[in-house]
């Protein structure tokens, strides 16, 4: 029978497909778990920059060309977007879901009369930019599951000698902000001008400085701002594998599902293909009594 | 008395620990840190930060950053850091190599303060790793320094 072959056939193809969908499942749960792990190590070094920052910020004779990455500008001509995104698809709405948020940041902006360009952080935002609104300043693909500061600080460099000339008057962070396994949701941060947030006001009251307060605020200007993208990227992995393990969950089910339903048509088309020998057989062999 | 250290660089807190004493690789010159000390917060340079608990040292190469002194707390705000029992000689050999190789790419058409700064790092890892193993410690590695 043509329509059994057929159906055996396409099972094994879809018990294939689930098979590899559930080992894709089972590596992006693992690679989750360590991208979690990362996510809390870099708190500890944000904390503790955002309170030496906050604290010379307050110091009022300080006077230094990176000053300017505290002050906000007056008027905005153009601002700049980072975009963290996959290299890679396959996660479900986890790309699409940041980009749009992205577009439609970006139209916002722009309806205020402001340019936007984008710095991207992983092939698919880059590549939808490319294709619909090419508006990219600077790209970077290809990070490891576990990017340190030395993946990270060419992003820090563009972004901040960007906005030291003025190329740009602000910068924004556009990530996947890892909430838990299930529940992952792109944010918009603002990465410059910094804000000093309040200080928790467990430092000293009087410090000496040395070099200088300008030197150490220069420092720690850079690491703050490199370490919140470091943050976003970590976020960002953290969501993608989840939101990988979700989708793949989601295909392994929707094929043991699929399984089900044609087993169901592969017996019923046998027994429809037995029924008919039997009755081939039984009408044969009623013609043969009939003829003798 | 002791003071407490904390090491953290973007990536991790490298360390937490109650020291007798430690040494930090200023960017005016290196300085000593005990409990009592004046409020400080300085930039480092490249180089190695010990920290000393009795008779004993551990050494620690750190690649520049901010640190913030109080009396009874140091917390290091560094670029990179690793201590020595966790780095491996042969890989930062190569690492050495590939910084080498970029300085000497870079020299011949302009400077570039950061591959210059990477060579720098890498040295200074082998020096501390160096210190670390035991039977390299009767002859300490000068030269390293002398860029």
């Amino acid at each position: 029978m043509a329509n059994t072959r057929e159906i055996r056939r396409r099972i094994r193809s879809v018990k294939n497909i689930a098979q590899v969908t559930k080992a894709m499942e089972a590596v992006s749960a693992a690679k989750m778990r360590k991208a979690q792990a990362q996510v809390l190590a870099t708190r500890p070094y944000a904390q503790q920059a955002r309170e030496v920052l906050s604290y010379i910020a307050r110091l009022t004779n300080v006077e230094s060309e990176m000053n300017a990455l505290i002050k906000p500008r007056a008027t905005i001509k153009r601002i700049g977007v980072v975009l963290i995104t996959a290299d890679r698809g396959l996660a479900g709405g986890f790309n699409a879901n940041v980009i749009r948020k992205a577009a439609t940041f970006i139209r916002e902006k722009r309806r205020m009369g402001v340019e936007v360009e984008v710095v991207t952080v992983g092939r698919k935002g880059r590549d939808w930019l490319l294709r619909y609104d090419p508006v990219v300043r600077a790209e970077f693909t290809k990070m490891p599951d576990a990017p340190t500061t030395s993946h990270t600080s060419p992003i820090t460099r563009v972004v901040i000698d960007d906005y030291m000339q003025g190329y740009f008057d602000e910068v924004y962070l556009i990530y996947t902000d890892f909430i838990n396994a299930i529940r992952q949701e792109p944010v918009v941060n603002r990465l410059l001008p910094v804000e000093p947030a309040e200080s928790s006001a467990n430092m000293a009251p009087e410090y000496i400085f040395e070099p200088s307060p300008e030197a150490v605020l220069n420092y720690v200007l850079y690491g703050f701002t490199e370490v919140q993208i470091l943050q976003g990227l970590f976020e960002s992995i953290a969501s993608e594998h989840s939101a990988r393990m979700v989708a793949m969950r989601n295909a392994t089910d929707a094929a043991g599902e699929l399984i089900d339903s044609l087993t169901l048509t592969y017996n019923k088309a046998r027994q429809e293909g037995i029924t008919n020998e039997l009755m081939d057989i039984i009408g044969g062999s009623a013609a043969l009594e009939k003829a003798k | 008395m002791p003071i407490l250290v904390d090491i953290v660089t973007p990536e991790r807190r490298l360390l937490s620990q109650e020291v007798d004493m430690v040494t930090l690789p200023g960017i005016d010159g290196q300085m000593g840190i005990l409990r009592g000390h004046a409020p400080l917060i300085s930039t480092l340079d490249i180089g190695e930060i010990v920290l000393h608990k009795g008779n004993d040292k551990q050494f620690i190469a750190v690649g520049g950053g901010v640190v913030e002194v109080r009396p009874d707390k140091v917390t290091i705000l560094a670029q990179a850091a690793e201590s020595a029992g966790e780095i491996n000689i042969q890989r930062a050999e190569e690492a050495r190599e590939r910084a080498r190789a970029s300085v000497e790419a870079s020299s011949s058409q302009q400077h570039n303060p950061e591959a210059v700064a990477a060579l720098r790092y890498s040295n200074l890892r082998l020096k501390v790793a160096r210190r670390h193993a035991p039977h390299h410690r009767s002859s300490p590695n000068f030269e390293d320094d002398a860029q």
